[in-house]
């Protein structure tokens, strides 16, 4: 069982956290109808259909959502135990379109990394933003989010998981002791 | 599950869950090469050498192109230009290899066990590329992930295999994938080419082939090895097309969504008519594409990581 | 020189003993095995045998000492130090050395390099034909003269029958056997076994009936010409049932099988270990199950090695490019115990299948121990377990598939002609 540290959201909060990056969104592009959606394997897909259904809420449009599994582009491959590789599902034209590439914690940049590299394989997008639900810094990479939900600055000794319903039967954020 | 050997040397030694392992991480490496840019950074800076003792155009460029798309290095030897032909011996050739230190080797050899032997004295992963009539475990694997993709499932299917059983690595290295399945194995061709004992690997053996071909869901056909003496076991290639060349009418007594596969190099006429190799059953274009996405996975899973 | 052996359970099948009693050596004969013999105070050397076994020194009907031409895998002195080593007193060494002992020259050179280097005693076995081509005979007088004590073409069988005739019927003037080699080059195009295990590897087989079929000619025309025939290193369920229905009818065919027949099968190839390779391939289970009971009931009269040294780079290649053979002179008794551990045999019968046999099948007068005659002497234990380690055989031959394996039952002392050759340590 892992140690939990403290909540930094709960399933209310979550939601409102997530309905105001929708927001953000939606603001910063002046309206969203040249936006695509591409969701880290796992949770950036959860929170990337979560966005999605928010954006229909609002504006009534139906965003297409990719799915991409960045194991093929990781720079610590070999430090690991061979990671199994997940599809990558993009289903749409990336060239020339604005892509909001979502994920669930950005940390050291790391990921964000091989999600650009893994993107820019299919083809030139025009821009690609990039929103988080939470940032807990650290970064060893000069890539830093569009949209960020919450900041909070773990140390070393911690860890932030984000839980959701469809893979944890529960929404919440929390800081829990590193294994 | 997690993948934990150093080489792939052959299908008997693999559990069914390392099977499907591979036909899964497959699935994730097949869209690499529909896409534009058909390359991932995975192995980069990691080297793959294909030691190819005995011709080969299919495997040696599929497993190249898998390494490729991987980002790894690839250097080619084949056996007229390695020293094998000066007399020097295999392991010597794999021991100076090794000072290149290289990441995988894939071999081919005409003599089975070649790569067994380059495992025990090598540390990094060797991969059977062929050897002899033993194995070919990434032929057998593609063929596999081929049924399951074109059948939905692979328990409770009929598949037959047919021709030079005997001196077949291919039918071998199927045979052991298919009976981790819940699959009926009916191996044919003519009696001296069928070996003693195959039974005994929990396959039916049948001569005709028509009876075998009944009700079958997938049909394996195999080239006669010329190369390894198959044509003396039988009076003529002539006669041998005369009984056992697949045609259109034999493969109307097959299930009528069977499939028909070929490891290739095909002979045309000889065990196989253009009408079915070219038919609308015909899957051995889709096998050789197959066959890029299971390389890659079996080089993904061998190299990526430190298990 | 005198040795007393006190104490310990003698074995000597020849004279019908089996029981704890006590052996005098004096002067390089034996000169008394009974109960209680009390130590004279003069004798160089008092063998405390409690708890082990004492028996005439092993006879090896089969073995290769690569002298002269192929020193580089073995001599007749590592040769006969690893027989010492073993339990063995006499070889007798095969013909396929380079050149060819197919003639009395090169006997001669056996015979004198043996005298030099031996540990123990070496008796030649000619060439049935000229270079082992099978085209004509050897001078077998002359060979006969020099010291062989049979001929064979060991390492393949005579493939023209008629001369395999000639030769059984021309031995009849020295009353030496004809040691036959069976297999059917024709049938004979692999490297392993036919059966489950070759399926699987994919190797090219070799089919139990090119043992067979050669088995049943050659004891066919040994019986038309009333010749001695004895039948080399079988390995199939088929050979020893011919040989046990041969026998019924005809007194002069023997046979013999060695360790590896009766403890390993052919799955032990499945690695492609090229130690595993060996002519006679391993076999099926089943064939092992019948070599055991061939040697229970009688039908194989002989355990022999087949000792047949190789240098490391010709087993460090493809399996198909390996030679074939075992390094076996070192883990024959061991291995042999297992039969007695395995209630197959009880102790004098092994023993018996060593020494009277052998002696009586191929004339020596040794075997056993009689007053007066040679003392070659060996004593072993046949419950101790050790662990084989290639790397301490005294062969220059490090080629065995044993290396690892726990095996009870060890020679500790080898004593040829009343001076002790080998103690284990």
């Amino acid at each position: 069982m892992e140690k939990k540290i403290l909540q930094l959201l709960d399933r209310k909060a979550l939601g409102r956290t997530i309905a105001r990056i929708t927001h953000e969104i939606i603001e910063r592009n002046k309206g969203c109808e040249d936006l695509c959606l591409i969701g880290v394997r796992t949770r950036g897909v959860n929170l990337g259909n979560r966005i999605k259904a928010k954006i229909k809420e609002i504006e009534g449009i139906d965003l297409p959502l990719g799915i991409l599994d960045i194991t093929m582009y990781r720079d610590d491959l070999f430090k690991l135990k061979v990671p199994g590789v997940k599809k990558t599902d993009i289903p749409f034209d990336v060239n020339n379109r604005t892509i909001i590439l979502i994920d669930d914690v950005m940390h050291t940049g790391r990921t964000a990394r091989a999600a650009i590299d893994g993107i820019m394989d299919f083809g030139r997008p025009k821009k690609i933003q990039l929103a988080v639900l939470v940032d807990r810094g650290e970064r060893e990479l000069p890539i830093h989010p569009d949209y960020a939900g919450i900041r909070y600055t773990a140390n070393p000794e911690e860890e932030v998981l984000v839980k959701l319903k469809e893979v944890d039967g529960k929404d919440e954020v929390v800081v829990v002791k590193a294994k | 599950m997690n993948w934990t050997k150093k080489d792939l040397l052959s299908i008997r030694e693999l559990s069914k869950e390392e099977i499907l392992l591979i036909l899964d991480t497959a699935e994730s490496f097949k869209d690499i090469s529909r896409r534009d840019v058909k390359k991932v950074p995975t192995l980069r800076g990691k080297t793959v050498i294909t030691l190819f003792y005995e011709p080969s155009t299919r495997t040696r460029t599929s497993f190249e192109i898998a390494a490729k798309r991987l980002s790894a290095d690839t250097i080619n030897i084949s056996s007229s230009t390695s020293s094998y032909v000066k007399g020097e011996t295999l392991k010597d050739t794999a021991k100076n290899l090794e000072s290149m230190r290289p990441d995988v080797i894939v071999i081919r050899h005409s003599m089975p066990g070649a790569p067994h032997m380059l495992a025990k004295i090598l540390d990094f992963s060797v991969v059977n590329g062929g050897d002899g009539a033993h194995e070919h475990p990434t032929q057998a694997l593609l063929d596999l992930f081929t049924i399951r993709e074109k059948k939905g499932k692979i328990d409770g299917l009929k598949v037959v295999i047919i021709g030079d059983i005997a001196h077949s690595r291919v039918a071998r290295s199927n045979i052991f994938t298919l009976r981790n399945f819940n699959t009926e194995i009916v191996c044919a061709g003519p009696p001296t080419m069928i070996p003693p004992y195959l039974e005994d690997l929990g396959v039916k053996t049948e001569f005709d082939i028509n009876r075998a071909i009944k009700n079958a869901d997938v049909i394996m056909m195999l080239r006669i090895q010329k190369e390894r003496g198959g044509v003396s076991f039988i009076p003529s290639i002539k006669e041998y097309s005369n009984l056992y060349c697949l045609k259109p009418e034999h493969v109307k007594k097959a299930k009528k969504d069977v499939i028909i596969m070929h490891p290739g190099p095909m002979n045309r006429g000889v065990e196989i008519s253009d009408e079915v190799a070219d038919g609308p059953y015909s899957v051995i274009l889709d096998q050789v594409e197959n066959g890029v996405a299971v390389r890659m996975a079996i080089l993904y899973l061998l190299v990526g990581g430190e298990a | 020189m005198k040795i007393l052996i006190k104490n310990g359970r003698v074995l000597d099948p020849k004279n019908g003993i089996d029981g704890v009693m006590d052996v005098y050596i004096n002067g390089g004969v034996i000169e008394r095995v009974d109960r209680n013999i009390r130590t004279r105070g003069t004798e160089e050397e008092v063998i405390d045998a409690k708890g082990l076994c004492v028996a005439p020194g092993f006879i090896d009907v089969h073995v290769h000492l690569r002298e002269p031409g192929y020193e580089y895998k073995e001599n007749i002195k590592t040769g006969t130090a690893a027989a010492v080593k073993g339990g063995f007193t006499t070889v007798i060494c095969m013909a396929n050395t380079n050149p060819v002992n197919d003639n009395k020259s090169v006997t001669e050179y056996i015979v004198k390099q043996a005298k030099k280097d031996g540990s123990c005693r070496v008796f030649p076995c000619g060439a049935i034909t000229k270079g082992l081509k099978g085209e004509e005979l050897s001078e077998i007088g002359e060979m006969y003269e020099s010291g062989i004590v049979a001929i064979s073409d060991d390492g393949k069988s005579v493939k023209n029958s008629q001369l395999l005739r000639k030769a059984l019927e021309y031995v009849k003037l020295f009353e030496i056997p004809v040691i036959s080699h069976c297999e059917d080059e024709d049938l004979s195009t692999g490297f392993v076994n036919e059966g489950r295990a070759s399926v699987i590897s994919g190797l090219d087989s070799i089919p139990t009936i090119a043992e067979e079929v050669i088995v049943k000619r050659d004891m066919a025309i040994a019986e038309y010409v009333r010749s001695r025939i004895h039948l080399t290193h079988l390995s199939t369920k088929g050979s020893i049932e011919a040989v046990r229905e041969a026998k019924k009818r005809y007194g002069k065919i023997t046979c013999d099988t060695c360790p590896h027949y009766f403890t390993l099968t052919d799955a032990a190839t499945l690695g492609f270990d090229t130690h595993t390779k060996v002519n006679p391939p391993l076999r099926s289970h089943e064939d092992v199950e019948a070599i055991r009971e061939g040697l229970r009931d009688g039908t194989i009269d002989i355990i022999a090695t087949d000792h047949a040294p190789h240098e490391a780079a010709s087993k460090d290649v493809e399996f198909n490019l390996a030679s074939s053979g075992i390094s076996g002179l070192e883990t024959a008794l061991g291995l042999s115990m297992g039969l007695f551990h395995d209630g197959v045999l009880d102790l004098i019968e092994l023993v018996r299948k060593f020494t009277e046999n052998p002696a009586r099948v191929f004339k020596l007068p040794f075997g056993e121990l009689t007053p007066g005659r040679a003392a070659d002497v060996i004593v072993f234990d046949p419950y101790i377990e050790w662990t084989v380690d290639k790397n301490t055989f005294l062969s220059k031959g490090k080629n065995t598939p044993f290396h690892g394996w726990k095996i009870k039952g060890k020679n500790m002392i080898t004593i040829v002609e009343g001076e002790i050759k080998y103690r284990a340590r």
